[in-house]
Formats: C-alpha cells, structure tokens, sequence
C-alpha cells in the first residue's frame, strides 16, 4: 500500500444529489417514508374508530383538511412512483418463459399494469358498493 | 454458514412492494380523493358505513394484511435508505424503523376483531 493512497472525496449524505439517476433512486427509495406516513394515518384512523362516533369524525376533518389533502397528493404521487419502480424491475427479478421461449421485458411490465387495473376496479367495487 | 435473519426481512420487503404496488393507489384514492372529486357517495367514509365494511371478518383480515406487509415493506426501506444518507447508526434506526412497524401491527391487533 502506498503511504499516501488516493481518496475519491465523496459526500456521506449528499452524494446522491450529484447526477439524475442517483436522485431517481433516492426519489424510489424515499417513496417508503410517505408510504409508511400513509399506513400509520391509516391504522390511527382504526384506532379512532374503535373510541367512537365523535374520535372518528374528528380524524377525518384532519384527513379533510388543507395540510391532510396536501399530504395526499404527495403520498400518491410517491406511490405511483413505487408502482412504477417496481413494475418496471419485474422482467429482471422474475424472467419468465413460456415454452424455452424468453417473454419479452415489456410484456411483463404490461402484464403488471394490467394486473393493477384489475386489482384497482375490484378493491374499488367492494369498497363502493 | 451463520444464519441470518435476512430472508424473513427481505421476504415481508418484497410481498409488501408488491402489494404496495398493486393496491395502493387506489387505496389513497378512496381514502382522500374519492368524495372530493365526486367520484364516490359523500357517505363513503362515514362512521357507520366504515365499521359495517370492516365487520366482516375477511374485510379485517384483507385490512390487516394489506396494512402489516406495506408497512413492514417501508420500514425495511427506511432502514437501508438511513444509509443511503450517511446515517449509520443501523442498530439505533433498526430499532426505530420496525419498532414502530410493530407497534402498527400490534395496534391493529388490538383494535381489529373489536370493530
């Protein structure tokens, strides 16, 4: 080893900030903490429900307020984001064939959002009606 | 070979990124845009209506499992991005990342078969 070896200077917390696909990476990865924000609102409201009529209702006006609708919009656009990311990884993770013949990459993600269309009509079907 | 509790982690990570991907989007729509945009009766989320979808007991069990793996799934995420950060204290934000995924899923528990 030589006695004064070469060190890149890189930036402990800032790196990612440096080119555009590190920062697509962190905007996947960051899509965790408003997913999570979002499952803890979700499980709060539970809890209130199960205190009562009036603890309920007072969870939704926040959940219907200005700050909670904003919080929204930002929490479902980084959940199209995750969707997204993930779809879009699927030929890699799990390639599949069909009869020793490769599926091409873009069936697979197709096939995805196909899948969430259908996942999406049926949640909405049993929740609304 | 050590053995390692990895896999588990890992396996609620990619169960519940899969099911994050899959559901909830819309789920964030009938949650918060629904009613506003006129898409759904303004009675969508009213008590009484959501303590009668949540009385079947499948609809707990669908509620329970679809909220325990995404939160386990973000969690775990948080957890590797504290690193991305620079952050590396793991075992303090280990703790904090799925202490408060299991405090989620244990309050669910309590609250669930109740509702």
């Amino acid at each position: 080893m030589s006695r004064r070896p070469y060190k890149r200077e890189v930036s402990k917390g800032g790196w990612w900030l440096t080119q555009p696909r590190y920062i697509r990476y962190m905007a996947r990865e960051f899509s965790c903490v408003l997913i999570g924000a979002y499952v803890l609102v979700l499980v709060t409201g539970l809890w209130r429900l199960s205190e009562g009529q009036a603890q309920y209702e007072a969870w939704l006006a926040r959940v219907e307020s200005p700050a909670g609708r904003l919080f929204a919009v930002v929490a479902m656009l980084f959940a199209l984001y995750h969707t997204y990311t993930w779809f879009q990884v699927t030929p890699k993770a799990m390639p599949l064939a069909v009869n020793g013949k490769k599926v091409p990459g873009a069936v697979i993600v197709l096939g995805h959002w196909a899948g969430l269309a259908v996942a999406s009509v049926l949640v909405w079907l049993l929740v609304v009606n | 070979m050590a053995r390692s509790h990895k896999p588990i982690v890992w396996g609620l990570f990619a169960a519940g990124g899969t099911l994050s991907a899959f559901v909830l989007p819309v789920l964030i729509l009938l949650t918060c845009f629904a009613v506003p945009l006129g898409l759904a009766p303004a009675d969508l989320l009213a008590y009484e209506r959501v303590l009668g979808l949540l009385g079947h007991p499948a609809a707990k069990l669908a509620v329970f499992g679809v909220l325990f793996l995404v939160i386990w799934h973000a969690a775990h995420r948080m957890r590797i991005t504290a690193h991305d950060v620079g952050i590396r204290a793991d075992t303090l934000v280990a703790a904090l990342c799925y202490g408060i995924a299991a405090i989620a899923t244990v309050a669910m528990l309590i609250v669930l078969p109740g509702l």
